[in-house]
């Protein structure tokens, strides 16, 4: 086992729009890579894969030993993703309750017909245009409109969350020896904000109830299966964010890959029914989550390496998802590419929530634009990376549209 | 050499799971011969696990569990046919319909039929059925929609349970009756028996365990009107699911001098079939529910397995083998895994949990319903359970393919204080249950004649 600055080169910005190289140097060092600042970095498929199903493995941040200025306040519960069995699952559960199988199996299928209406006003506005703006014209606003419904919160208050949720995002950047005190502040102060916020909406739905999950959290009959207060402050945050910022990249991840790959695109032009898979590919080849943090609970033997107990471990789900011991010809995106279990949504307990949902959005996104693609191109590649916005991949610049 | 094995005749006998997903195979791996399937039903391949569950639910028909195709095996299908007999020398199979099939390589694969009830009269008596195919799950679903005032299930494996719990989800009433001291006893042992008859009874199940049925009852009309017990009570119910297990489909290869008999057709890993003497052939190959295999992880004791899963996997291996030279061949050595899902829980198995001294809750508790249970042999992990906490399995297999130490080292978030304190595992002998296991280790025999023929 080295140590190394791996981690630290791969989250610079000047590597972000192209971090598969390093990623490919991960998986040689070894499956374990230890890390200068004392973390452990995991970049092969079947490592990971153990460890997200390793159930001495934590995604609490206060499995560490206390650290300086930590993400969440003293003595406030994280929310569900970020908390272990059984609290997890239990709130997972009551989260679940009226958005999916089993109470509400038809909830995210129902969904379809708005996601694509929605889709439609917003390729309408783009008639007689030259240059579009793929972010703030189209992946942004799909999947914000979506989980405003969803959650039952105004669309017009976007500006509002979109400075919280710009924070709590930047917050949850990985950056490696950076002093995070600063920003850990302004991620709690944002995130109890923006909980204060959602919570006073949700009161407001206890006397006008409608359609969505606020609604159903806050009048959940059975006081066994009621979030609490701070419960559904946390869950609703967890639920707007994670709802829309990841989405925003894949929608635009698929934009940047089929437009550098002039024959795939004219494959999914040809043959639509590859579409579901070929979503499925862009989450394996260009994840929109790279990485993910874990604690360990005890030592744990991986791969002849020791993880000590309370270290941090990185686990590079970008990496895992190239790895060519899981993946035929990994650097290829193949929209067809049978047998696909990527690491694109996280494995095991925390496997994404929202997956179905994000799948349609996806879909539906796509499906609509790549027959509008014709002779679109690229104005920049790689894209410039708008200094503001921290998503581990950075959105891709405005393709020009030339018809 | 290669070449040679891409071409030629390949028979499958057995038009099921196994039979349908080797057909694939053999063609995805490059097999351009001519392909021949042959299956005694008249359907085409459809999936069994849903006819206990949604088809007696009536949420699916029980003609609509047709198995997906997943790539055109471009195969002769010979449905309705019966294989009687294998001429091993001439290389042929024999058919109830037509003329002897002649084969370069034979997949044997006819699975398993239900154990009926052992009185061919008192079987007969209508209202009586036992649950294989989907003309059986057809008919009982038919007779649970009519709403009967009792169904009487005998045994309390697996299917017993799980057509115990649809009738409750039906509504129906409901008696089970098992010889054993509990439900699923024989899979699981006796701590998730408990659990297990617990969850029967608050369902409503009317649960008599160590029991058996001595006698079904018919009015003069050969109807089914009830049934004696061994504790001298009776049970009046219209209706009767004998859920004793499964026989294996292996009469038809009685003058084959394989090594076949009631446990199956015992074969290497590479699926290759033993003859009598314990040779292995190299023409002759076995999957599926029909086969028994050596497996390393159990002491190299023979496997015999009811999964749907092995089925496929070995399925797989065996086709690839039918097309390989020795050296590319690939043995099958997954670890057996099994589900079930039954009032309200989802029960997964991973390894043999029969072959274990003790058990402890590594996560999770029995009060939640959701737990995941562990079971050693001899201080290593052989097995896992989980009961609503599916997502915990694969942490478990890598556990039993690594001969982790037992118990399982602590840690987890979910760990319960039981997780301390192992217990005795508690599997009863089979022969004291109503139903045959789903899962068997069989010795290291191959020879059908050192097998002791039960029943
Ligand atoms: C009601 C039910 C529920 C189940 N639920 C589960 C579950 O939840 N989980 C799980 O893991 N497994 C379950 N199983 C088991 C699973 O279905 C089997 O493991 C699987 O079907 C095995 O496939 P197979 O192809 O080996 O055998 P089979 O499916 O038994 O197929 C064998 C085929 O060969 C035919 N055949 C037999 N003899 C001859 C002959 N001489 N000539 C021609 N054809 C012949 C048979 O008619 C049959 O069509 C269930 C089974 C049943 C019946
Ligand atoms: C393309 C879009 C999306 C991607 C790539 C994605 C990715 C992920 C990943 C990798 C995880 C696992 C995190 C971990 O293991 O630490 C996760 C969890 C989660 N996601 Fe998503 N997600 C997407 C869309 C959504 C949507 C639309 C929603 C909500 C409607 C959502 C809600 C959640 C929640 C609540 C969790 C936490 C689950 C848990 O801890 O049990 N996600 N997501």
């Amino acid at each position: 086992m080295t140590e190394d600055t791996l981690l630290e080169r791969i989250t610079d910005y000047a590597n972000r729009p192209d971090p598969y190289p390093l990623y490919a140097e991960l998986r040689e060092a070894g499956p374990v890579v230890r890390q200068a600042d004392g973390s452990y970095l995991v970049g092969t498929y079947h490592e990971i894969a153990a460890l997200l199903h390793d159930p001495r493995i934590s995604a609490d941040p206060r499995s560490r030993p206390a650290s300086a200025g930590d993400l969440y306040e003293e003595g406030a519960q994280p929310p569900f993703l970020r908390l272990d069995d059984p609290e997890h699952h239990r709130l997972r559960t009551l989260a679940m309750r009226p958005f999916g199988p089993p109470h509400s199996p038809g909830r995210v299928d129902a969904m379809r017909g708005q996601i694509a209406d929605i889709t439609r006003e917003l390729l309408q506005g783009f008639r007689d245009r030259e240059q579009i703006d793929i972010v703030d014209d189209f992946a942004y606003p799909l999947p914000v409109t979506v989980i405003c419904r969803l959650l039952g919160v105004p669309r017009e208050d976007e500006p509002l969350f979109r400075e919280w949720s710009d924070v709590l995002v930047a917050g949850a950047d990985v950056k490696p020896g950076e002093d995070t005190t600063e920003r850990n502040q302004a991620t709690q102060q944002a995130r109890a904000e923006m909980g204060r916020y959602l919570l006073d909406l949700a009161e407001r739905r206890r006397t006008h109830p409608s359609d969505d999950l606020l609604s159903a959290f806050v009048n959940e009959p059975d006081p066994a299966l009621r979030l609490t207060r701070e419960e559904l402050a946390q869950t609703a945050v967890l639920l707007l964010i994670a709802g829309h910022e990841t989405t925003v990249n894949l929608i635009t991840n698929g934009v940047l890959t089929l437009l550098r790959q002039p024959d795939q695109l004219d494959r999914l032009r040809r043959e639509p029914g590859l579409l579901p898979s070929a979503v499925e590919e862009l989450l394996r080849y260009e994840p929109p989550v790279h990485m993910r943090e874990r604690i360990p609970l005890a030592d744990i033997g991986l791969a002849g390496t020791t993880l000590p107990t309370g270290s941090t471990v990185v686990l590079a789900l970008a990496s895992g998802n190239r790895d060519p011991k899981r993946f035929h010809d990994p650097d290829r995106f193949e929209p067809a590419r049978p047998d696909n279990q990527h690491l694109g949504f996280g494995s095991g307990i925390h496997l994404c929530y929202g997956g179905p949902l994000a799948r349609i959005e996806a879909q539906t996104a796509l499906g609509a634009l790549i027959p509008l693609l014709g002779t679109a191109a690229l104005v920049q590649d790689p894209p410039p990376l708008p200094a503001e916005r921290h998503a581990p991949r950075p959105p891709p610049p405005p393709p020009r549209r030339d018809q | 050499m290669t070449d040679d094995l891409r071409k030629g005749r390949i028979v499958i006998v057995g038009a099921s799971l196994a039979g349908l997903r080797a057909a694939e195979t053999l063609r995805e791996e490059g097999f351009t011969g001519s392909l021949t399937v042959v299956g005694d039903e008249a359907y085409p391949p459809y999936d069994r696990p849903p006819l206990s569950k949604q088809v007696l639910l009536g949420q699916t028909a029980p003609d609509a569990t047709g198995l997906p195709i997943r790539r055109d095996p471009d195969a002769e299908w010979r449905l309705g046919v019966r294989a009687t007999g294998l001429d091993p020398m001439g290389k042929r199979v024999l058919l109830s319909d037509g003329d002897p099939l002649p084969f370069d390589r034979l997949l044997i694969a006819t699975g398993t039929r239900a154990r009926p009830w052992p009185n061919p009269e008192e079987a007969a008596l209508e209202g009586v059925f036992t649950l294989r195919t989907c003309d059986d799950a057809g008919g009982l679903a038919a007779r649970l929609a009519a709403g009967p005032r009792r169904v009487l299930v005998i045994g309390g494996g697996f299917t017993g349970s799980e057509i115990a719990s649809a009738c409750r989800e039906r509504g129906l009433e409901v008696t089970v009756a098992e010889r054993g001291p509990g439900p699923l006893v024989g899979a699981l042992g006796g701590t998730l028996s408990k659990l297990a008859a617990a969850m029967h009874r608050g369902h409503g199940v009317d649960l008599r365990c160590g029991v058996t049925v001595t006698a079904l009852h018919g009015d003069g009309g050969g109807r089914f009107i009830g049934a004696d017990l061994s504790d001298g009570s009776r049970v009046e119910a219209d209706v009767c699911v004998v859920a004793l297990g499964a026989v294996r489909n292996v009469e038809w290869l009685a003058d084959a001098g394989l090594a076949a008999g009631p446990r199956g057709v015992a074969c290497d890993a590479g699926c290759r079939a033993f003859n009598m003497y314990g040779i292995v052939t190299d023409d002759v190959f076995v999957a599926g529910d029909v086969s028994r295999f050596p497996h390393p992880l159990f002491e190299y004791q023979m496997l015999s397995l009811e999964h749907w899963g092995n089925a496929v996997a070995q399925a797989e291996v065996a086709a690839h083998n039918m097309v390989s030279p020795g050296p590319l061949r690939r043995p099958h050595l997954a670890v057996p895994m099994f589900w079930s899902s039954q009032f309200g829980l989802n029960i997964k198995s991973v390894g043999v949990p029969s072959f274990s001294d003790q058990v402890v809750i590594a996560q999770g508790s029995l009060e939640a319903r959701r737990l995941a249970m562990v079971y050693g042999y001899r201080g290593r992990v052989t097995a896992a359970v989980t009961v609503n906490m599916a997502k915990s399995l694969e942490y478990y297999q890598h556990l039993i393919e690594t001969a982790a130490p037992f118990p399982p080292a602590p840690g987890a978030a979910d760990r319960p204080m039981a997780a301390e304190i192992p217990v005795p595992s508690d599997v009863p002998d089979p022969k004291g249950l109503s139903h045959g296991p789903t899962v068997a280790l069989t010795g290291y025999l191959p020879d059908r004649r050192l097998t002791v023929v039960q029943h």
